[in-house]
This record gives C-alpha cells, structure tokens and sequence, in this order.
C-alpha cells in the first residue's frame, strides 16, 4: 500500500473556476482539471519567481514533490493549449493556510481574523460574502 | 476606532493605489475615528530580502486593524495572519481617495 498523500499548502485559491479557449470550431465538453496545488506551483514559480527549495517549503512538501507536482501542472496547461480543451480547477491534495472570503457585491477578497466577529465584507459592508475554501 | 492601511503609489489623496504590500512605495493610513489620512514613506521599497516580513511588522507597530492591498506575499500572509491583522484584496486600479470614500459608509 503507498503512503499517504501529504497535503499541499496552498496560500490562497485560484480567483477563476477555469479558462475556456475561445476562437476555436470544436465543439467539445471536455475539460482538464488543474488541482489547486498546481496552480499554486506555477504562481511560486513563474510568477513569484521563486527557486523549487524555498517553493517547496512553503508548500509543506520535498523538492522532489513540488517538481513533480510542477511538472504535471505545466503539462496539463499544455495538453489543454494543443488540445483546445477547457481547464477547470478543483480542490486537489491542498489545505489553505487561512480562510479567504469573496464579497459577491463588490468582488473584493479578504481574511476575516478571529478577533473579528461581524461576517460583512471589509470594502462594502456587505453580507453577500462566500467562503472561498469550500467548493 | 479603528485604522486602515491602503497602499499607494504617492503621498496624496490622489495617488494612485498600489497593488504590491511589502514593495509599496507609500503607506496611507486612514483613521475612522478623526477621518484623517498620514502618509508614510516605505523604507524596505528597495531592501533586498523580507521586504513584506519587515513591512508587516511595520503595521503592527501603527495598530492597523485592516490592510488594503493587491496581493500579500506568502511570509507576510502568515505573519499578518497571527497579528490578527485584516487583509483585503481588490484589484481595481483606482486612487486612494477612492478607496477611502468606498470604506467610509
């Protein structure tokens, strides 16, 4: 029996649920599920330019595994780019650090801290807020 | 009451809003209780290293109780975090005296 699989830290969720291609005459439903500790891989890599080490530290898992984790995101952009294949994200092996909220009025997302007991949205007041953790 | 920090590009009410937190050029805090905006100059803009670790503690040290930004880096998420300190994220680009007016109910 393999050992279990480690939960991966995720600082915050994805802002989408997916991209669609577009300009394309395929007609297809199919799609490609990008686990959330992917997009987190590509975003500390590519996007905050940091090196796999200190990636994968923050991400609670060995360098071997931020890799392959890396590696299996950049594939599945790829295969959906050749393949024109809509990506949607969904929840994966991750955990998030702290509890993230969207406001559905004003689009603002922000944390609410336990010191802080009123739910309203920091930005607008408003009590149309959403838990972003829980799909 | 309470204290927001908004990160701007300048020192003036019409600055623009800054989407980076530890490499924000300017700090605006805004006071609920007297209404009124102080500036404050980013010292760590152009540190090299633990720029958003060194500007959080900043914020601890003006009693912020909310920081307004476009994005926290992973260190200064948890360290905020364990502060007890409010992050909000919005990503539209508009001026501090936007922000303030749309706090401000």
């Amino acid at each position: 029996m393999p050992r279990r699989t480690r939960l991966r830290k995720v600082v915050a969720p994805p802002e989408f649920k997916g991209y669609k291609p577009y300009g394309t005459n395929k007609e297809s439903q199919e799609y490609i599920e990008l686990l959330y500790e992917e997009y987190e891989a590509i975003k500390l890599a590519d996007y905050d330019l940091m090196n796999h080490k200190e990636a994968s530290e923050l991400m609670g898992v060995s360098r071997a595994t931020f890799a392959r984790i890396y590696e299996s995101a950049r594939r599945k952009i790829a295969q959906a780019f050749v393949e024109t294949k809509e990506i949607v994200t969904v929840y994966g092996n991750s955990w998030m650090d702290e509890t993230w909220f969207l406001c559905s009025d004003c689009h603002a997302r922000f944390t609410i801290p336990k010191t802080l007991e009123q739910e309203i949205c920091p930005m607008c007041s408003s009590k149309q807020i959403e838990s972003l953790n829980q799909k | 009451m309470s204290k927001t920090v908004i990160t701007s590009l300048g020192n003036e009410l019409t600055s623009q809003f800054d989407k980076r937190f530890g490499r924000a050029e300017w700090f605006c805090v805004f006071d609920s209780k007297t209404k009124e905006t102080t500036f404050i100059k980013n010292e760590f803009v152009n540190s090299n290293h633990g720029a958003g670790t060194k500007v959080a503690e900043l914020m601890f040290e003006l009693k912020a109780d909310k920081i307004i930004s476009g994005d926290f880096g992973p260190k200064a998420k948890e360290l905020l975090e364990e502060l007890n300190i409010q992050m909000v994220i919005i990503q539209d680009s508009t001026s501090i005296q936007e922000i303030v007016k749309r706090i401000v109910v």
